[in-house]
């Protein structure tokens, strides 16, 4: 299929990134100032790829949807950032976070973007600590490192529980310092509400501004989608309440591909759902895996206080299961088996809905001291939520929705199907395959927006050269904008009774339950049909106080739900077509005996990327086959 | 250099400093009044009063204090107006949750303190430049002024002597802030020193008020 | 439980407005506080109100989005956290609660409880950044860093750029935000080249923009969700005075 041709270089594995940026096309530094580039988001991806878009010259236009950049959600990322420095001597290399990133998204990922991520992490790392984030370090000065669940070397650098926020703030310093050379322009609480193609290119997008209601015109060269995941489709994760997936579904109405949506990664250590009001669930970082043993009791329905379950009456299932990695296997496996136990009516907490994470052994062992110069702020951010001391007792846990692998299809060159449409970070599909190991989010981010992006997009900016700044009174933006007048008229026109936020709870519900941690061909069909009832149900009943032209708060959540309607249908069509168990996405008519994930690689050994046909017609599926030149595809064991 | 003075933290630096000669002439001057009470006789405390009145070095440091003082009250009233402005709608609840306590009322209570230096320059200082005060003489010296005599004077009116012990008290609140605040607005803040200068502080503003205060109250009580 | 709310109400920038009452009976221990502001707005919502505006997005104490002045105090009544990490239980039955939002005069309301504090941003414009190009930096060990330094400069990076210490600082100053910065880059090896210009720019911007004067009150450091102290403040002027004068 000629429509999903991924460019990638020739060459052998380790050789390709290098002659790739041999050959690529350049732009002459006085040409870049007359091309225009759009960068929709903020968030490592975002600030990152401005930024050095910035530094080479481009003429950048930054966009987000926060009061200041600083806040994207990059910022709660806890635990660290993978690279492949082997600082710690014991044998990692830039092939061992490939293999490692390959083998944990379950071999659903393109070898040669795996690759190249890894091997870009550890300038990523350089940059960091040069622009100022306080990694760990040991005494002597030098950077030190943890580890990470699905892996058994020390290759993640971290600033306590902290890590997103320093990076973030990090690459926000390099984005403000584009911004007062006056390379990058940034325009902040503005929404993208849909992308302008021109002869089929992306040309520019009509953002929303929150603060006056006004829909205003962009027009660039190229438009940079760096607007994160869309794990709140799930209503309650650990996103921030406001992340969403519009800008990405806007581009994928306007013809690029949607990869994998059915990949959502279900984080095995947040914060249990504690009640019905909930906005929200925190994470617990991964990194606390380190150190805590989990458990449940080996009775069901033990109602002792942890502290009084005898060490013989407690069940550590992941030490148990999976003796190789123990606690720290990947989160998917970490999810399921959580689930499992709690399905299986040995959950504790008041809900019966959570584990232990015990550090008892490990404070004994290192003691207080240590134990808190590592996760204090984590142990301070329980404590504040819960009440509960967890130098004292166990944490309570429990999987919540996270991180989302599948994205806006890109090739090679991060471009998706839409010429001069670029996705990057978590918005696009590429690394992660079918599951997200620890630390490699903020790695994938800020090597795309930093080192990758700035090669890739100049490659295409040098046959730009000879377009002039694209003027944003071609018919194609009058278009666009009314079309978004009309939808946002539509929605605050329909003055039913209930609010977004209501439909949005019940669509999370209806995710959550049928196409969650696991899924089986029954559930998606009903929650097929569940969707669709409720997306009637929202386009007739919904009601949306005020009006358009102010700072209106529900009518931007309104617009977001309303787009995560029509990306929940695809996600679950894309979780009915793919009848095997492979990373995050696990079919119960797909499993071992022992009740371990069963991939089918002779028939899903494939990306599935859908093309939007038009409303109330079904997505065409188009399949990138995965060929894996340099590993061997085998069985995921963990154990 | 250029502009420093312009800046926030250049006025700070200004009015903290002023802050520290203001410190170490309220030791001084209490010094000199402490033998009001101590010395048998009024004899060291006029003789002290003549030298700080006629002494050329000490004429010159008259002037350099007042200075000091105008620039201190310069300086903070225009910090004060800026941070008023920096401010204009008010919270309906005001927040309380400073460290230190003090702090809050700085300028009001300079400006009471500013009130009782008018008045007391009045009673003391304009009076034993400009005015009449009896003269005195000691082993065929004759001082010009018995300044002893107008202080034990004035501290037998009871009205007096509360008055002063009040702005006695409203000088220690003033110092209590301003002497730790002054070394932190230098920029001496230190895990190990700073307690220390925050009890050093304490220390000083204590023995200041209490100086000053026992000696109306001792002349009252006993002469 | 039942608490009584009295929350700022204002349409718009040039609006006057006004504190509203709000007598809300569907209060749960156990929501966040602002939950029940979103548990109030779906209610006000269905009577064909309109809800309370108010900032907020990671609700997990890092994005520095939200920041409501709670009862005198911002953030609410707990020390060390922000509005959304603010809990109901720190409320007893039949409280009545002013809700405010920052006062300053360089964060002027936009709408209801939020404001604009773009000013944090263009503070932050005038250096608050090592100058490095992407592509540039030595390897990540090539410059050793003294533990010490290293976590001294993680302490004062934390500052999430709330604002909540110009809204508790009597003055409106900002000098504990700008001081975490100018810290964090100070202490570290790599910021030491552009720490003189950094110190220099950022305070002459902070001072245009309008914020107050710091009179060494504490209350921002009692206030900071993230306990930024104010030995920071102390580094700020001693770097400045360093780079003005030697």
């Amino acid at each position: 299929m000629a429509i999903l041709d991924a460019k990638i270089p020739e060459g052998s594995l380790a050789e390709k990134w290098t002659h790739y940026k041999n050959s690529v096309k350049l732009v002459n530094p006085a040409n870049k100032k007359k091309l225009d580039i759009i960068v929709v988001g903020t968030g490592a991806a975002g600030s990152s790829a401005a930024s050095a878009l910035g530094e080479l010259g481009y003429n950048v236009k930054v966009f987000c949807y926060q009061d200041s950049p600083r806040r994207a959600h990059a910022i709660a990322s806890q635990g660290g950032i993978n690279a492949t420095k082997n600082y710690q001597n014991d044998g990692d290399s830039v092939y061992r976070l490939f293999y490692d990133m390959i083998k944990g998204g379950d071999f659903r990922a393109r070898e040669a973007n795996v690759y190249r991520a890894a091997e870009v992490s550890s300038q990523v790392i350089d940059h960091y600590t040069a622009l100022g984030v306080p990694f760990a370090r040991d005494y002597g000065g030098s950077l030190t490192n943890r580890s990470f669940g699905g892996v058994q070397v020390s290759r993640t650098f971290y600033a306590k529980g902290q890590t997103g926020q320093q990076c973030m703030l990090a690459s926000y310093s390099s984005l403000n310092r584009q911004i007062s050379k006056g390379t990058v322009t940034m325009f902040s609480r503005r929404e993208m509400l849909d992308l302008v193609l021109v002869d089929g290119k992306a040309r520019g997008i009509i953002t929303r501004n929150l603060i006056t209601g006004e829909l205003e015109r962009h027009s660039a060269h190229a438009v940079v989608l760096a607007s994160g995941g869309y794990g709140t489709i799930y209503y309650l994760s650990t996103l921030a309440i406001q992340s969403n997936g519009s800008a990405a579904w806007k581009a994928h109405l306007k013809g690029a591909l949607f990869a994998n949506p059915s990949f959502a990664q279900i984080h095995p250590t947040s914060i249990p759902q504690l009640n019905e009001y909930q906005s929200k669930l925190t994470l617990m970082s991964e990194s606390l895996r380190n150190d805590g043993r989990i458990w449940v009791p080996k009775e069901k329905n033990d109602k002792r206080h942890p502290n009084d379950i005898p060490e013989e009456d407690r069940d550590y299932y992941l030490e148990r299961r999976y003796p190789a990695y123990g606690n720290l296997v990947p989160r998917d496996v970490g999810s399921r088996a959580a689930k499992e136990r709690c399905d299986a009516g040995y959950g504790v907490g008041p809900t019966g809905l959570a584990v232990y994470m015990d550090f008892r052994d490990a404070i004994k062992k290192q003691g207080d001291k240590t134990i808190e110069a590592k996760y204090g702020n984590l142990f301070q951010l329980y404590d504040t939520i819960t009440g509960i001391n967890p130098y004292k007792e166990p944490m309570q846990i429990y999987p919540s929705a996270h991180y989302t692998m599948g994205g806006l299809w890109v090739d090679y060159n991060l471009m998706t199907t839409i010429p001069g449409l670029y996705a990057i970070g978590e918005a696009n599909f590429a690394d992660h395959g079918a599951n997200r190991l620890g630390a490699a989010s903020l790695m994938q981010c800020s090597g795309d927006g930093y080192f990758i992006l700035p090669f890739t997009i100049s490659d295409y900016m040098a046959d730009q050269i000879k377009t002039p700044r694209i003027p944003v009174n071609l018919k194609e933006f009058d278009e666009a904008e009314e079309n978004v007048r009309k939808r946002l008229e539509k929605l605050i026109s329909i003055n039913g009774t209930q609010t977004s936020t209501f439909f949005h709870k019940k669509l999370g519900k209806i995710m959550w339950d049928y196409c969650g941690m696991v899924r089986n061909e029954e559930g998606l069909k009903k929650a097929a049909e569940l969707v669709k009832e409720l997306k009637h149900e929202f386009w007739t009943d919904l009601k949306v106080p005020g009006n358009l032209n102010e700072l209106n708060q529900e009518i931007e959540k309104a617009g977001r739900v309303s787009d995560f309607f029509d990306l929940a249908g695809l996600l679950i069509s894309d979780a009915l077509n793919r009848k095997e168990s492979c990373g995050a996405h696990f079919r119960e008519e797909s499993q071992t005996p022992d009740g371990e994930a069963q991939r089918n690689d002779d028939e899903y050994l494939y990306v599935a990327a859908w093309e939007f046909k038009g409303e109330e017609r079904p997505h065409q599926l188009h399949k990138e086959k995965l060929k894996f030149e340099e590993v061997e595809v085998q069985v995921r064991s963990y154990k | 250099m250029s502009n420093i003075f312009n800046s926030s933290i250049g006025k700070k630096l200004i009015v903290a400093l002023a802050g520290f000669f203001l410190i170490l002439f309220l030791l001084v001057h209490m010094g000199i009044n402490l033998t009001l009470i101590l010395a048998e006789s009024s004899k060291p405390f006029n003789v002290a009063a003549h030298f700080m009145g006629t002494n050329i070095i000490i004429k010159v440091f008259e002037v350099i204090l007042f200075a000091v003082f105008l620039l201190h009250i310069i300086y903070v009233l225009i910090l004060q107006i800026q941070n008023w402005i920096a401010r204009p709608k008010r919270y309906k609840i005001p927040n309380f949750s400073q460290i230190s306590f003090f702090s809050k009322f700085m300028i009001w209570l300079g400006g009471i303190i500013l009130i009782f230096l008018v008045i007391h320059l009045t009673d003391f200082y304009f009076k034993s430049k400009f005015g009449h005060i009896e003269e005195i003489t000691y082993d065929n010296i004759r001082y010009y002024t018995d300044l002893s005599s107008l202080v034990i004077q004035k501290f037998q009116i009871p009205g007096i002597v509360i008055f002063y012990i009040a702005c006695f008290l409203i000088l220690g609140f003033h110092l209590w802030h301003g002497f730790q605040s002054a070394f932190q607005t230098l920029g001496l803040n230190h895990k190990v020193y700073t307690p220390v200068i925050k009890k050093l502080g304490m220390v000083y503003t204590i023995v200041v008020v209490s100086g000053f205060t026992i000696i109306p109250l001792i002349i009252y009580f006993t002469q | 439980m039942k608490v009584r709310l009295k929350i700022w109400r204002q349409e718009n920038a040039k609006a006057k407005g006004a504190f509203v009452t709000y007598d809300f009976e569907e209060v749960s221990t156990e929501m966040s506080f602002l939950e029940m502001l979103d548990a109030l707005n779906q209610k006000l919502i269905k009577k064909g109100d309109s809800p309370i505006a108010f900032d907020s997005d990671c609700r997990e104490g890092i994005c520095g989005s939200c920041g409501l002045y709670i009862n005198g105090r911002p953030n609410g009544p707990e020390k060390g956290i922000s509005t959304c990490q603010l809990s109901m239980r720190a409320f007893k039955d039949g409280d009545t609660i002013y809700v405010e939002p920052w006062r300053a005069k360089p964060f002027p309301v936009i709408k209801d409880l939020i404001v604009d504090r773009s000013a944090f941003d263009k503070i932050l414009h005038a250096c608050g950044f090592i100058s490095v190009n992407t592509g540039s930096a030595p390897d990540g060990n090539s410059i050793l860093v003294p533990k010490e330094y290293s976590d001294l400069a993680f302490d004062s990076s934390v500052c999430i750029g709330c604002g909540a210490c110009v809204a508790a600082c009597k003055n409106a100053s900002a000098m504990l935000f700008v001081s975490a910065k100018v810290s964090h880059l100070a202490l570290l090896p790599q910021g030491r080249p552009e720490a003189r210009e950094r110190v220099k720019n950022m305070v002459m911007e902070m001072d245009r923009l309008g914020f107050g004067n710091c009179t060494n009150t504490g209350a921002c450091e009692a206030e900071c969700p993230k306990e930024i102290n104010l030995t920071n403040i102390a580094r700020l002027n001693r770097e400045y005075f360093t780079a003005k004068i030697l």
